[in-house]
C-alpha cells in the first residue's frame, strides 16, 4: 500500500492543464519575439521590431488610458460597493438579506454582453437617461455618454460592482462585533464606531476588492469596444484590433504581454504600498 | 434600545442610499426589459407602440439557436473537466506536500490575474504554431483554463471546512483508501463539488473574451453570436434575448440559493 493514495491520479488532469496554461504564455513570448508577415498567422524570423513599435506616444496613451480607467472604476465601485457590502452583511430581516444578495449577486452571472448592451441602451444619445432628462426638461440637448470615458466608466462600475460586494462582504462577515460593541459601550457614537473599529478592520478586504476590481476591469473587453465605440482605446480593445483587424498577431502578443506584465507591476506596487501604510497604521 | 435624532437620520440616510444604489444595479435590466417590447426598430422611451415580434425574432434567428447549442455543450465539457481536475487538485493540496506544490498551485490560478483576452490569444497563438485544428474543443480548452480557479476555490473551502473524525473513523475500522473516499468524504464534499460545478458551468456559459479569439463560425457560442449581432443591427431583437439570458440565470441562481444559500457558497455569512 502507498503512503499517499490517488496522489498521481488526482493531480495528473490539473498538471496537463498547467501546462497548457504555460503552453500559451510561452506561444504569446514567442511569438511577440517574431516578424509580422502581411497576409499570414504564422509568423517570420526573430525580431525585437514589435517592441521598438509599441514605443510609441500613442500606445503609452493606450496604457495610461487603461489605467486610468482601471483607477476610476476601482473607486467608484469601492464607494458604492461598501455601503451595499454592509447592508447585506448587517441587515437584520432575513429577506431583505437575501433580496440585497440576490440583486447585487445577480449581474455577476450574466457576461458582459448582456449588461454592456443593456447599458448601450441606457447611455445612447435616443436611450433611456437622454428621454428622461429631455422629456423632464432637465436638459435641452442629449448628453453624450456613449463613446466617452464617463459611460465606459459607468458600464464597467456595474460590471465590477457584484464581485467587490462579495469580497467586501466576506470581510465585514468576519469581523468580531463584540469591538464595535466594546467602542459602544465606551460611548462612542455610531460613525465614530465605524471610523475607529469597522473601517479599519476592513481595510484587508478593501485592499483585496480593489486588486479585484482593477483585475477585472484590465480584462475586460466588450464594455471598452462597446460602449468606446473605438473613442476609448484600452489594451483590450487595442489587442483586439490589431490581431483581427490587421492581422499582425506578433504584435498583438508583444502589447498583450506588455499589458500583463503592466497589470501585475501596478498590483504589485498597490499592494506593497497598502502593505506599508498598514505597518504605519498599526503604530 | 433609545435612538436619538441624529440615529434616526442617519438609518434614513442609510435605506436612501442603499435605495439609489440597488436602483444603479437593477436600473439596465428595467430598461432593457421595457425596450424588448418596443414596437419600433428604433429605440424611443417610452415606446410609442408594443409587441412581442423581438422575441420570435430572438427565437428564429439561427445563429442564436447554433449558439445555444454550442455554449451549452461547451459549459457542460468545460464545467465538467474543471470540476474532476480542480476537485482533484485541491484534494491533493489540501492533503499533501509534494514537489512544485506551490508552483503548480500558481500556475492553476494565474488566469485570475491573466486577461481574458490574453488567454484567448495565447491559445489562438499556441494552436497556430503547433498546426493544430481550432475546433470546439479549442473552445472547452480555454473555458476550463478560465473557470478552474474558481471550481479549486470552491472544492478547496469545502475540504477545509470537512471534518477528518469521520474519515479517520472509518480508516481505523479499517477502511481501504479508496472505500474511505467514495463512502465518506465524496459524500461530504457533494454539496461544494455541486456549487463549484454550477459556477463554473455559468461562468463559462457567460464567456466572451477569450472565446473571441478562439471561436470559428460553426464554433460560435451564445454571447459570440450576441455581439456579432449587435455589430451588424441595431434593432432591439438583442433586447428580448437579454431578457431571456436574465431570466434563465435569475431563476437558476434563485434555485441554487434555495438548495445551498449563496451567502455560504460565498462565504460571505
Amino acid at each position: 500500500m502507498t503512503k499517499r493514495p490517488f496522489l498521481g491520479w488526482f493531480a495528473s488532469p490539473s498538471i496537463l492543464i498547467a501546462f497548457g496554461i504555460t503552453a500559451s504564455v510561452l506561444a504569446i513570448v514567442q511569438y511577440s519575439l517574431r516578424a509580422h508577415v502581411p497576409g499570414s498567422i504564422d509568423p517570420g524570423g526573430f525580431t525585437l521590431a514589435n517592441f521598438a513599435t509599441l514605443w510609441h506616444v500613442a500606445y503609452g496613451l493606450v496604457f495610461l488610458n487603461s489605467l486610468l480607467l482601471c483607477i476610476w472604476t476601482a473607486l467608484f465601485a469601492l464607494l458604492i460597493g461598501y455601503p451595499l457590502a454592509y447592508a447585506m452583511v448587517r441587515a437584520r430581516s432575513l429577506s431583505l438579506r437575501s433580496a440585497i444578495l440576490l440583486i447585487s449577486l445577480t449581474p455577476l452571472f450574466l457576461g458582459e454582453i448582456v449588461r454592456t448592451y443593456s447599458w448601450m441602451i441606457v447611455l445612447g444619445n435616443r436611450g433611456f437617461l437622454n428621454s428622461v432628462l429631455l422629456q423632464t426638461g432637465l436638459i435641452e440637448r442629449p448628453i453624450n455618454l456613449m463613446f466617452t470615458m464617463s459611460g465606459v466608466v459607468i458600464a464597467l462600475v456595474h460590471f465590477t460592482l457584484p464581485i467587490v460586494v462579495v469580497m467586501l462582504a466576506a470581510a465585514l462577515s468576519h469581523i468580531d462585533r463584540n469591538l464595535e460593541r466594546a467602542a459602544t459601550s465606551l460611548g462612542a457614537g455610531r460613525i465614530r464606531v465605524f471610523l475607529t473599529v469597522t473601517l479599519p478592520l476592513s481595510i484587508p478586504g478593501v485592499v483585496a476588492a480593489t486588486s479585484t476590481a482593477f483585475a477585472w476591469t484590465f480584462s475586460a473587453f466588450a464594455t471598452p469596444q462597446m460602449i468606446g465605440g473605438g473613442q476609448v482605446q484600452t489594451i483590450s480593445t487595442m489587442v483586439y484590433q490589431v490581431g483581427f483587424a490587421s492581422f499582425n498577431f506578433p504584435l498583438a502578443a508583444s502589447l498583450s504581454l506588455m499589458g500583463l506584465l503592466f497589470a501585475v507591476a501596478v498590483l504589485a506596487i498597490f499592494n506593497t504600498g497598502m502593505r506599508q501604510l498598514e505597518r504605519h497604521g498599526a503604530h | 434600545m433609545y435612538k436619538s435624532f441624529s440615529d434616526h437620520l442617519l438609518d434614513w440616510a442609510g435605506r436612501i442610499l442603499l435605495t439609489l444604489i440597488l436602483g444603479f444595479l437593477v436600473l439596465p435590466f428595467i430598461v432593457v426589459f421595457i425596450a424588448s417590447f418596443n414596437e419600433s426598430a428604433i429605440l424611443s422611451f417610452p415606446p410609442q407602440s408594443w409587441s412581442t415580434r423581438w422575441y420570435v425574432n430572438a427565437f428564429e434567428y439561427r445563429d442564436f439557436g447554433n449558439g445555444l447549442r454550442n455554449s451549452l455543450r461547451v459549459a457542460a465539457f468545460g464545467a465538467g473537466i474543471a470540476l474532476v481536475a480542480g476537485a482533484g487538485f485541491a484534494y491533493v493540496f489540501n492533503r499533501y506536500d509534494f514537489a512544485f506544490k506551490n508552483t503548480l498551485n500558481g500556475i492553476l490560478l494565474s488566469p485570475l490575474i491573466i486577461p481574458n483576452f490574453t488567454i484567448g490569444l495565447g491559445v489562438l497563438v499556441l494552436t497556430a504554431a503547433a498546426s493544430m485544428p481550432r475546433n470546439v474543443w479549442t473552445v472547452v480548452a480555454v473555458h476550463v483554463i478560465i473557470v478552474l480557479p474558481f471550481v479549486v476555490r470552491s472544492v478547496y473551502v469545502s475540504l477545509q471546512n470537512l471534518e477528518r473524525a469521520y474519515e479517520q473513523a472509518a480508516e481505523s475500522l479499517g477502511g481501504r483508501p479508496l472505500h474511505v473516499l467514495l463512502t465518506i468524504t465524496l459524500p461530504l464534499l457533494l454539496p461544494g463539488l455541486v456549487a463549484g460545478a454550477i459556477f463554473a458551468a455559468i461562468l463559462s456559459f457567460n464567456e466572451f473574451t477569450a472565446s473571441l479569439y478562439v471561436v470559428s463560425q460553426r464554433t460560435e457560442t451564445l454571447p459570440v453570436a450576441m455581439y456579432n449581432y449587435v455589430r451588424e443591427y441595431a434593432d432591439p431583437t438583442l433586447a428580448a434575448m437579454s431578457v431571456l439570458y436574465v431570466a434563465a440565470v435569475a431563476a437558476l441562481l434563485l434555485l441554487v440559493h434555495k438548495i445551498f444559500r449563496l451567502e455560504k457558497v460565498l462565504n460571505v455569512d
